[in-house]
């Protein structure tokens, strides 16, 4: 019953939205407030149906109600309840119900809060994402139904892959989904503002927060997911370049991008063709990787063609939204004001740099990832594009911007300096050249471009932070003169400085891990001690294991440094016999600095295991330096212009001035 | 600087930028790009070739062989022909005998492959692609696509079919 109410919800859902993309538009378009003003019901209304329809699943899943094919192709009654809820978004059907609820979540956000938007780009806003909506509800409806029965029920289900089966992943995909579904809200104001022909400050200044809370939940999501990879997949990588995570950086990328480029409508009202253009493809990209993931397609381009009408639809779609926004953009573009004028040398060019520089990044990541599907799909032969080539593309194009961010933020808007810049960056370009001659001196004889790498590292790190030096003053002003600059720069600064130096840290995870992780793959029998990186490893015993809905063997590894006791290690193997499927469960202890990886693999049946063991210097830097680019995301989120919201047209109402304000104070 | 020459520099960085992806990309894509093979392929094909390839197909059944060491020995398969395959190293947790492989290495001088990285397929309800594509040509997909059907359709009750 409770189901049947849910696919209910959902078909009512898709009439709201039908409404609600319609009627407001022709309501903008006449001046006509009563039907602009529909907008607002009608988003609360198809976040209120499409909650129960996701309920209704959720309900299915945790009662374990195998009548219901999603649920028993991807759950089973053994199954920890967290987990059974978590397979609502482990499968096509359901993470599509789990889109749409967070796209008309954050509609009912433009729609509750939005009070200081102008009424016909609320309207229009609104409209535009109500098509979003209506489009994915026909597609969810039609073809991938998350309700459907199965008469008679199985006994029992299929379970959920146990690869799955971890805290980490059941929370990555509704953080990509935000970030995804965020960039749907720069898309709809960017179309809104093309229907409405108006591009200006104000407008940026609404945008900006989507975008980055957007951003810093899709970062969030891919941060979760290569630690995953990190910890799960016992390969001891955390990247693969695979095109599931490729699908995840493409709209990074683009929306790093384009939360620069709002930057420069806000502040200098210029660049606004190239914004409104980036976040048209910003959120296409997300669209692109949101179907590249559940479609099936890059299991196979055949497994596209298994079920034809949901490929005919999804290009469709596809179609539809990413041609139909560029057309409109090809058509309106022309006719938005010219903004601002500025030097070549100048903040404003320095941005604009950062943008080609990420959006050729982007574009060369999608050829690598398109193009064997590209080759398969008319017949070609079958190829593999890997890691080599997207080193050898993406590393060269991002070297020149990570010089530049440093530089970026020394430059004035309009026309700056260059040489005032550099004088002041000398304390970071000390402390990379410093950084590069450690490194060098650490690992003689390490790769010279990992050498640079950890340079260019300390350079991004000691940059941002000599950036903030030199607008508080400090160690030039008095302290109270200090003091009081601190608490007027505007948060948004601090976030700049954080994001920044975070992605320093990043790198210089990414670089000490390619460059020097230690690994040992080899047979140990029980007692044999290994030497890792100065660290002696001992296999103690190797042992049976057994949870609530699997078996397997762990072994028990002591990690000792001369006579001190680091850690117990229990890599395990497990066997999950509903699924069929064995993992392999890896043992990380981290040094901070450092983290010591243990993975177990077979027994040689002569008493030995094959083992691996991994020494990973800097590892745990990658996620570090990942989320504090979040935290500075988010303390930008909280700065005061976006709390106060758009300069009003009309009087202020009470109460909080947007959703995207939420973090902070 | 005027205008328009202002304008003009930005776009010439712009050109130069995207000039500069474009040779990346064509320049990567010429080194790169890993193909797909069958055994049939590899054994008709002449050996002591020094790219990396990606050979594909079934784990033959009783093939494997384990060590010295951390070394693995087993034979791919697409039930026409098979290839001797070496690998050092951990084998993924879905690698097992019957089952879809993919191996990526290069073919040594005697015929046999040697083994970089070895995947497995990805879960249980899917064959690698190319392992489907390899069976496919040499025209043993229907037997395979039966059996693995009526894995699945034993080991759980799918709808309509049930007791």
């Amino acid at each position: 019953m409770i189901t049947e109410i849910g696919q209910f919800a959902l078909v009512l859902a898709l009439l709201v939205a039908l409404v609600q993309a319609s009627v407001p538009l022709y309501g903008a378009r006449h001046g006509n407030a009563p039907l602009m003003a529909l907008a607002r019901p009608a988003a609360q209304a198809q976040f209120a149906l499409v909650l129960i329809a996701f309920l209704a699943l959720m309900y299915a899943f945790a009662t374990s109600d195998f009548s219901v094919f999603v649920v028993a192709e991807n759950s089973h009654s053994t199954m920890p309840l967290i987990y059974k809820l978590a397979g609502v978004w482990g499968n096509h059907e359901g993470s599509m119900v789990l889109w749409v609820l967070i796209l008309t979540l954050f509609g009912a956000g433009v729609a509750s809060f939005g009070g200081n938007l102008p009424p016909a780009l609320q309207a229009r806003v609104l409209a535009v994402q109500a098509m979003i909506g209506a489009g994915f509800l026909a597609f969810i409806l039609l073809t991938s139904d998350p309700l459907a029965r199965v008469l008679p029920p199985p006994a029992d289900g299929r379970g959920l892959n146990p690869l799955l089966q971890d805290p980490g992943l059941a929370s990555h995909p509704p953080m990509l989904y935000l970030g995804y579904v965020g960039f749907s809200m720069a898309f709809s104001f960017a179309v809104a503002a093309l229907i409405e022909g108006r591009v200006d400050a104000a407008w940026a200044r609404w945008v900006r927060p989507w975008t980055l809370a957007a951003w810093c939940a899709l970062t969030l999501g891919i941060a979760m997911g290569s630690w995953w990879a990190y910890y799960t997949l016992g390969w001891g990588g955390f990247w693969f370049w695979d095109p599931v995570e490729n699908a995840s950086f493409m709209p990074w990328l683009a929306g790093t991008a384009l939360l620069h480029s709002a930057i420069v409508v806000e502040k200098r009202d210029a660049l606004k063709s190239w914004t409104i253009l980036l976040a048209i493809l910003t959120f296409s990209l997300s669209l692109v990787g949101t179907f590249l993931v559940r479609s099936g397609v890059l299991t196979s381009v055949h497994a596209f063609a298994t079920d034809p009408r949901r490929g005919v639809f999804i290009l469709l779609l596809l179609a539809v939204a990413i041609g139909g926004s560029l057309a409109l953009y090809a058509v309106r573009a022309p006719a938005l004001q010219p903004g601002g004028l500025f030097a070549p040398l100048s903040r404003e060019a320095a941005l604009l740099l950062n943008n080609l520089l990420l959006a050729s990044a982007a574009a060369t990541v999608l050829i690598g990832t398109l193009y064997p599907l590209f080759l398969d799909a008319v017949g070609g032969p079958k190829i593999s594009v890997g890691a080599p080539y997207f080193n050898l593309t993406f590393g060269p194009l991002m070297t020149p911007l990570l010089v530049v961010v440093v530089v970026g933020p020394f430059l004035a808007w309009k026309r700056a300096d260059l040489a005032g810049a550099l004088q002041r960056l000398w304390a970071a370009a000390v402390a990379a050249l410093a950084g590069a001659l450690v490194t060098l001196y650490l690992h003689s004889g390490g790769p010279l471009l990992a050498v640079l790498g950890m340079g260019l590292a300390a350079w991004l790190v000691v940059g941002a932070g000599t950036e903030l030096a030199e607008r508080l003053r400090l160690l030039r002003a008095p302290w109270p003169e200090v003091w009081q600059r601190a608490r007027r720069l505007p948060r948004a600064s601090y976030g700049m400085t954080l994001a920044h130096a975070g992605l320093g840290i990043t790198l210089a995870g990414i670089i000490a891990m390619t460059s020097w992780k230690v690994e040992h793959i080899q047979i140990m029998r029980p007692g044999e001690t290994v030497d890792l990186a100065g660290y002696s490893v001992r296999l103690e015993r190797v042992e049976p294991a057994r949870g609530p809905n699997y078996e397997g063997q762990r072994a028990v590894f002591t990690v000792t440094r001369g006579s001190r006791f680091v850690a117990t290690l229990f890599p395990a193997k497990r066997n999950f016999p509903v699924a069929g499927q064995d993992t392999t469960e890896t043992a990380i202890h981290t040094l901070g600095i450092a983290d010591i990886y243990a993975v177990l693999g077979d027994g040689d049946g002569k008493g030995g295991w094959t083992v691996r063991l991994y020494y990973n210097p800097l590892a745990p830097f990658i996620w570090f330096g990942g989320v504090i680019m979040v935290l500075g995301g988010l303390v930008s989120l909280s700065d005061r212009r976006y709390r106060i919201g758009a300069p009003a047209r009309r009087p202020l109402p009470a109460g909080p001035a947007g959703l995207a304000n939420a973090p902070g104070d | 600087m005027k205008p328009k020459r202002k304008r003009l520099a930005l776009v010439v960085v712009g050109l130069v930028i995207l000039g500069g992806a474009a040779a990346l990309v064509l320049n990567a894509f010429q080194e790169n790009i890993v193909f797909f093979v069958s055994p049939s392929d590899l054994t008709a094909q002449a050996s002591g070739r020094a790219q990396a390839l990606r050979l594909g197909g079934l784990v033959e059944q009783g093939s494997v062989v384990r060590g010295p060491g951390t070394e693995v020995h087993f034979k791919v398969t697409d039930l026409k022909r098979d290839v001797a395959v070496s690998y050092d190293g951990i084998l993924p947790d879905l690698f097992r005998e019957g089952q879809g492989v993919v191996a990526e290495g290069k073919l040594q001088p005697d015929g046999s492959f040697l083994a970089t990285t070895v995947l497995a397929k990805h879960d249980e309800k899917y064959m690698p692609p190319e392992v489907a594509a390899a069976l496919k040509k040499s025209g043993h997909w229907q037997d395979e696509e039966q059996k693995r059907y009526g894995e699945t359709a034993a080991g759980v009750p799918a709808g309509g079919r049930a007791p």
